[in-house]
């Protein structure tokens, strides 16, 4: 368990190296970032100076030795645009991010698993086939019609939910929260369930394919025959079973939430990270598109570790190494 | 004689496919007294599981009892409420199946895969259970039991885990067991272990017994009575001296021609010639005609009634083998 947690740091380290060549190589290819911090009428002097102050002038591998340097030191650099440390700004959206991301995948698992389980132990069934239907639609349908059509019909027709923003919100430990007050919960719910509709569909998918594999095994009719509630067969001994590949893609989508909000956040004018990342993008605001790539790619390493743990936990005779 | 625990009239199991109507089990009757060891024998595919999965009521669609009855001290179990199943199931009738690598849920310890048995149909107290599940085990045989309740079955061999789900079988205290196959898929010397064990814990608690095996040989050491079925028909049955010493059906005559007997070095075993019919589209007549050395013209015509007789037996076919045919 030592062994495999150190190895599994050092391949964190190793990623986020990865990562941070390719940002930075990247970077270096998306235009002149000294435009950003200048005045518009600069004169050529002012923009030479502005380009030493910043480094600009220096060879490429210059640059990335005093980025790397700098980011060894927990410097991530200051945003161009709000003068403010880069990490910072991140840390301050990230809550709001994980609020909605948080409960997104809380739905997605609680109305998918129960559905999963039930459409594979029954598969013949017209309800089942009516669920499995539905989940193709949370499949195809873009994100952004639904969040579209929710914002349409629960706040333009129906008044019934706030389309934008975050509400409320409590600080608490320096993090302004929305979940404790009622009004953020009211903001939270569009944009969550919108968020989640992709998700629970693959959970839906994967749990009714492990359930109909599980449900020929010979342990489940032994179960039954044991006199054990068809609930208590399903869920006791079956649904354990088929959890492994539920929790793979339960980690991926997390990440993949986490990373991708974006275009839900921007329908609901909702301030978490993706909405900064889409502003720093248009303004080509290069320390916080770089803070931001290496914390999503932290994220999905430490995702990655938890899911493995996971999977000790469910089945006995996996372990890691 | 006294009513039978259990008895199986006339019973029906179909399974409707794609490809047509499976009559897996096709109007089969017997009874089986309190201690007694029945054993239920025939080639693949002879519906000899079905019969155990109806009894439990344990047939999922596409399959479906079609008709009989299944009475269990009188009480018929075919169309029961699935709640009164449940009480009948593990308590008073529990299953062995044939394969002991997947009968145990391999995420589940064995303490806990037994401790359910008790809790679903004891009244004990933690404790109990644990003591009650520790003392099963190393009665069928397994040492330092109180240790190998936290094991997975992974960490077992095959011939453990056969006698853990024997022992979960036990533990309720189960009037009747269906023993589908129990040693088939284990090594030889383990076979003669687990079947000695069943047989003096069947005993020890005057409990009867359903032994399905294609092995004649295994059920002429084990039981009183022997069931021959072939195409989802009794074709033969009567005691087991009866059966194995001067059948009358040719195709039980087949099954015990094809033991290999250690007495007589044979240099071929005789197999039954031919292969078992399709099951979906049975020819009119007896099924077993055309690997019959035997058949005549009637047997193409109608299909022969279990009837009896020498002895204890009873066959279903128009030109019995007599006594001195014997073997
Ligand atoms: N779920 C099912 N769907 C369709 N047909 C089935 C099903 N289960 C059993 N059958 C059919 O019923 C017949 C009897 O099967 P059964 O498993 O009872 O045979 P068996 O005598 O136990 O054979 P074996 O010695 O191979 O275990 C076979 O023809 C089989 O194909
Ligand atoms: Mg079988």
């Amino acid at each position: 368990m030592l062994g495999y947690t150190i190895k599994r740091l050092l391949q964190m380290v190793l990623v986020l190296w990865a990562v941070s060549v390719i940002v930075f190589l990247m970077m270096s290819f998306t235009g002149d970032p000294v435009f950003m911090v200048i005045p518009i009428d600069s004169t050529q002097a002012e923009i030479d100076q502005a380009r030493r102050i910043l480094g600009l002038d220096r060879s490429m591998l210059a640059q990335y030795g005093i980025f790397i340097g700098n980011l060894l030191q927990g410097d991530f650099g200051r945003s161009y645009v709000f003068g403010q440390p880069a990490m910072e700004l991140i840390l301050e959206r990230l809550p709001a991010t994980m609020e909605i991301v948080v409960l997104a995948v809380v739905i997605a698992a609680v109305v998918a698993i129960p559905l999963g389980v039930y459409a594979g132990a029954n598969p013949g069934r017209a309800s089942s086939r009516a669920i499995m239907s539905g989940s193709l639609l949370g499949i195809s349908l873009p994100g952004f019609w639904v969040g579209m059509m929710l914002i349409f019909l629960f706040s333009v027709r129906w008044h019934l939910l706030p389309s934008s923003g975050r509400g409320d919100a409590v600080e608490v430990w320096g993090l302004r929260l929305s979940f404790l007050t009622v009004d953020g919960w009211r903001h939270l719910i569009l944009p969550s369930v919108t968020l989640s509709l992709g998700t629970l569909a693959i959970l839906l998918r994967i749990t009714r394919a492990g359930m109909m594999e599980v449900t020929r095994q010979d342990y489940m009719k032994f179960a039954r025959a044991k006199g054990v509630s068809r609930r208590g067969v399903l869920y006791g001994h079956g649904l354990r079973n088929a959890l492994i590949p539920v929790v793979t893609i339960f980690g991926l989508q997390l990440g993949d939430l986490i990373a991708f909000a974006t275009i839900t956040e921007t329908i609901f004018a909702w301030p978490g990270l993706g909405k900064l990342l889409i502003d720093s993008i248009y303004r080509a605001d290069r320390p916080v598109i770089v803070v931001y790539l290496m914390l999503v790619a932290l994220i999905f390493v430490v995702i990655n570790f938890i899911v493995d743990i996971v999977y000790t936990l469910i089945d006995p005779r996996i372990t890691v190494k | 004689m006294t009513a039978p625990l259990l008895s199986v009239r006339d019973l029906r199991t179909h399974f409707h496919t794609f490809s047509g109507v499976v009559k897996a089990v096709n109007g089969v009757s017997f009874d089986i007294g309190a201690g007694q060891v029945m054993g239920l024998v025939g080639e693949s595919g002879g519906g000899k599981s079905v019969v155990g999965f109806s009894i439990l009521g344990l047939i999922d669609p596409p399959g479906r009892i079609e008709g009989g009855q299944i009475l269990l001290d009188g009480q018929d179990l075919v169309g029961a409420p699935e709640e009164a199943l449940r009480r009948v199931r593990g308590r008073q009738i529990s299953m062995v199946f044939q394969d002991p690598m997947t009968s145990l849920n391999p995420l589940h310890t064995v303490g806990r895969q037994m401790d359910e048995m008790l809790r679903l149909h004891t009244d004990l107290d933690a404790p109990a259970r644990k003591a009650a599940c520790i003392e099963m085990l190393e009665s069928v045989g397994i040492s330092r039991a109180a240790e190998r309740l936290g094991a997975y079955p992974h960490q077992f061999s095959g011939g453990m885990r056969q006698r853990v789900v024997i022992a979960i079988a036990l533990l309720a205290g189960p009037r009747l067991i269906i023993a589908d196959e129990p040693t088939t898929a284990l090594d030889v010397t383990i076979q003669s272990q687990i079947l000695k064990l069943m047989r003096r814990q069947i005993a020890d608690r005057g409990a009867s017994m359903i032994l399905i095996t294609h092995d004649l040989a295994v059920v002429s050491e084990m039981a009183d009575h022997i069931t021959v079925l072939y195409c989802g028909k009794v074709v033969e049955r009567g005691l087991t001296r009866d059966v194995i010493g001067a059948p009358a059906h040719p195709y039980t005559r087949g099954l015990i021609d094809s033991i290999p007997d250690p007495r007589h070095r044979q240099t071929r075993l005789s197999q039954i010639p031919g292969t078992v019919p399709d099951i979906r589209n049975l020819p009119v007549g007896c099924s077993f005609r055309e690997r019959c050395p035997r058949a005549q013209a009637l047997c193409a015509q109608a299909d022969p009634p279990l009837t009896a007789q020498r002895a204890s037996l009873h066959a279903a076919c128009h030109f019995p083998l007599t006594e001195a045919e014997a073997p």
